[in-house]
Formats: structure tokens, sequence, C-alpha cells
């Protein structure tokens, strides 16, 4: 199975995952910044800066894009219950 | 009739003694509120000594009428009674919803029905609330943000976004001609008084206070974003949506808001990190752990660690202290397959306060299941901090390698608080 490494800046720990790993599974067990409220993608509590790597991530959704727009996220976020990893290198923190 | 009933009697007396007429509270502008003198328990974690009030204004400009919030749906017939007193529905504009908890919007579905030509305007972060509130009706409203307008003809309506006082969807609406800030629950309490003005009601400042405590404090920093937008603002009169209107020295109270946001406790640590650590200890293993996690983080130099026993305190200061901690390392032994009633009761309490992005951790001693380290670090989650290391459990009287762990603990702590933590690389797995 393809992997990837995303980093999590704040708490310095860079974790190999399998394609198709969300932020979520991964970021609280490292214990980074990126918190959590919904976790449906619906709340923007989890809204999580994408520092370098975005093209690594899976596109956003219809519903995600709109919950970033409502909330006028600026460019290179996401929402980390949301965003779903390819390949490669990404590393994020907390918006 | 016991004292109790005799007092809401009272109260309720003196509110039928406002006639069901609007009241004016500046030229061509009037409070058509409802008055709710026998509530004594609001969104269930407040006390409400003399009940509340829900205050919605009507604003006249030459060129249609505007009204701002409504009220709780059960007092729609008050509501509505003192909207005709002062104004026609053909007339309304506007409807400006300055927040849609259901004590502001209750009446706002008739109000719709009544007014189909007024145009509703809420902020731009409230659109799922309203698709929340008012299932599958076809909405027509208009989102709205800081420096947006509405022209009432000779009156203007000038909108500030101030998201998180106390929901997502709050903001503030100013009357320019006027210099009436309509604040939605920002300035506002749960005080009941019919005659309706500061210069006039009894005394509110211990309302004004708890409200404050209970309803803004989580968002302090959101407070002082928003009164960076509310301080410039030439005010003459501040009408919330609860409490008295505040027409005498209106400044003052955003003066206090200033002064309540402020940090309470002075940082004697000054520019150090802080992490408190906070125990409970039947035999003295958790309190020997949380010695031996203190004494690992104050090795590491950098961090200011105190350390507590729960249970010789009160929680109220101790959720100050965390309030303005960097860092919390929470300590319970587990007893019945749990942590013990005293953490409960602090962890319990912090969602009085921002914790969000602080470091935390938990450890305990345990005599067979061990539950309460899980227990206490998935509510830690769930206060929403980050748990950059594991916690330690240790079997009844902890062995000196448990105690190394908690110091380990304690080291690492500190050195995430200063930003000295080398990179790591590690497989998903391992974090199973």
């Amino acid at each position: 199975m393809p992997k990837a490494q995303v980093t999590f800046q704040d708490v310095g720990v860079t974790v190999t995952v399998p394609a198709g790993t969300r932020l979520i599974e991964v970021s609280e067990k490292v214990g980074a910044g990126i918190t959590y409220g919904c976790r449906e993608g619906e709340c923007c509590t989890c809204l999580t800066k994408v520092i370098s790597g975005h093209e690594n991530l899976a596109p956003p959704s219809v519903l995600e894009d709109q919950v970033l727009k409502d909330n006028f996220a600026p460019r290179h976020h996401r929402l980390a219950c949301q965003a779903q990893v390819l390949g490669g290198e990404i590393v994020v923190k907390p918006a | 009739m016991g004292i109790t009933k005799a007092m809401t009697a009272m109260a309720q007396a003196a509110a039928a003694a406002i006639t069901e007429h609007g009241v004016a509270i500046a030229p061509g502008v009037h409070w058509i509120g409802a008055l709710d003198p026998g509530l004594r328990s609001f969104d269930i974690i407040l006390k409400t000594a003399n009940g509340t009030t829900y205050n919605s204004y009507v604003v006249r400009g030459s060129a249609g009428v505007a009204v701002i919030d409504t009220v709780k749906e059960n007092f729609s017939e008050t509501f509505f009674s003192r909207l005709e007193s002062v104004a026609r529905y053909d007339e309304i504009r506007a409807i400006v919803l300055n927040h849609l908890e259901p004590d502001h919007s209750g009446a706002l579905p008739e109000l719709l029905k009544r007014a189909p030509q007024a145009q509703l305007y809420i902020s731009s972060r409230a659109q799922p609330m309203l698709k929340g509130l008012l299932h599958g009706e076809r909405l027509n409203y208009m989102p709205v943000t800081t420096g947006d307008r509405v022209e009432l003809g000779d009156r203007t309506l000038h909108f500030l976004q101030t998201p998180y006082l106390h929901w997502p969807d709050t903001q503030c609406t100013f009357l320019e001609e006027e210099g009436i800030l309509f604040s939605g629950d920002v300035f506002g309490c749960h005080f009941c008084d019919a005659r309706l003005f500061n210069d006039a009601v009894g005394d509110f400042r211990f309302s004004f206070e708890y409200y404050y405590a209970h309803i803004m404090r989580p968002f302090r920093a959101h407070v002082l974003e928003a009164l960076e937008q509310i301080e410039p603002l030439p005010l003459k009169l501040i009408a919330p949506a609860h409490g008295p209107v505040l027409r005498d020295a209106p400044e003052r109270y955003v003066v206090r808001y200033r002064e309540l946001s402020a940090s309470k406790l002075k940082n004697e640590a000054a520019g150090e990190k802080t992490l408190v650590v906070f125990y409970v200890s039947a035999y003295g293993s958790t309190r020997a752990m949380a010695e031996a996690l203190a004494a690992g983080a104050e090795d590491k130099g950098g961090v200011r660690v105190s350390l507590y026993d729960i249970e010789g305190g009160e929680v109220a200061p101790f959720v100050d202290l965390i309030e303005e901690a960097d860092a919390l390392a929470i300590g319970s032994p587990t007893i019945n397959g749990d942590a013990v009633k005293p953490v409960w009761d602090l962890l319990s309490s912090l969602t009085a306060v921002n914790v969000r992005g602080k470091i935390g951790a938990a450890f305990g001693s345990y005599g067979w299941t061990g539950e309460a380290m899980q227990m206490v670090e998935d509510r830690l989650r769930g206060l929403k901090l980050r748990l950059p290391v594991k916690g330690v459990r240790a079997r009844l009287i902890p062995t000196t390698e448990e105690l190394a762990s908690c110091r380990a603990l304690g080291e690492q702590l500190a050195l995430h608080l200063t930003g000295r933590v080398e990179n790591r690389i590690i497989d998903m797995a391992e974090l199973a």
C-alpha cells in the first residue's frame, strides 16, 4: 500500500501513514494541537494549516469546501477531520 | 403561599406594571421585549435570582422600520403586542438577529409570517444555525459581516461581526445616528426589573459580573477582539438582549468588559512557561508520582512548576490557575474503575475557561484495573488540550522505574512547553 509522511509541526512528530488516512486518525494520537468539535466536517474547529504538501491531500469535498468558505479559511487550510492523505510528504500545524 | 411564590407574584405584578406598549429608549427607538421574572435557571448553567428579560427593539427610519432580535417563543404574544404599539407589520423592512439562540429567535417564524416583505439579516457565521432552527422553511436571508450596512432612509444600521460572544453567530448592530449599540448578549445580564434602565433598576452589578463569568469568560480572547471594534464607537447607549438598557455612562460597561477579560492572576512566572500539577492520593502513591513528574519538569529548566493536592483546595481558584497555565498534569488513582470525584469536579469545571491548545498529561496509581489515567486523558482531549506525551500508570506503590517514567514524563512536558523537543519519525502502527 502506498505510504505518506505527515509531519505535525507543533509537536515535532512525523508519522508514516498508509494512503487514504485522514489527519484526524493520527493527530490526536501524537498529541498535536489540532482540536476537534463535531468530527463530521461541519463546525470548522479542526481547521488546519497545510504548510507544505497541499497537493498531497485529496481535494476537499463540496461540503468541506463550503465550510471552509463559510469560515473564511485562508488558502491552504483544511479540515483535519476530512482531509485525506494521498502520498508524499505533508507538513501541518493548527490554524 | 410560600415566600418564594409570594416574591414571584410580586415580581410578576411589577412586570405587569409595564404597559403592553413599547418603551422609548431614544427618539424613534423602542424596547419591545418581554419580562420573565419567574425564571430561576437559564440554559441549565446559570441561576437567575430575579428572572431575566428578553430584549428586542424597533428602530424607525424615514424609509422603514427595523426589528432587532425577538423573544423566547412563549413570550411572543407580549412581543407582538408591544411591536404593534409602535409599528405596522407592513412598515418592517429589516429584521436583524444578533444571535440565534431560541430566547432571541423564538418569535422569528411568526414575525416572518406577519411581515413577509422584511429582509432578515444575520451574521454570515449564523447560516448553519438558522437552518438548524427553522427546519424545512424556505428563508430569504442576507448574511452580513463587519462593515455591512442597512439604510432605513435617515438612519443606518451598521453590523459588527463579534463571533463567540458566546456562539459563533453572535454580532452587534450599531445605529449610527443615535449612537446605540444593540449588543446582543454582550453587556447583558439576567436581571428582571420593569424599570428597565440601568439608572432606574435595582443593583444589578452582581448579575452583570456573574453573567460575564459564566457566558463570556470561556471566550475572553474573542471578547478582547470584539472590544477592539466596540471601543472606538461613539456610544450613547447600549441596548443588550438581556437585562437593563444601559443609558447612563454606557462606556463604563465597555471598560468593565476589558477589565474582566484581563488575566485574573498576575503571572508571577513572568516570561517562563508554567506547568500546574494536580493530584489526589489515598495512600501517597499518586502523590509520589506527581512529585516525580514535577521534579522532572523543573530539572529541564525554563518551566515554573506548581504542585497541588486537589483535596486541599476549592475548585474555583484551581480553575483560575489552570486558565493562566501553559500545561496541566492531572493525577488520579483508580477507584472502582473510575477517576475519583474531586478530579472529575475539577475537570468538569474547566468549560468555564478556555483551555484549548494547552498541553495536558495524566498519571496515577491503581490497584487492579487502572482506567483513570485513560479516562482523564480522554477528558483532556475533549477539552481540546493536546497530549504529546502518553501518561504513566503504576500498580499500587510505584517502583523506582515507574517513578523514573513519571520523571521522564515531566521532562518531556518541559521540553514540549519550551519548544526544545526533537523531531521524531514514527510509523502509524506504533500509535495504536
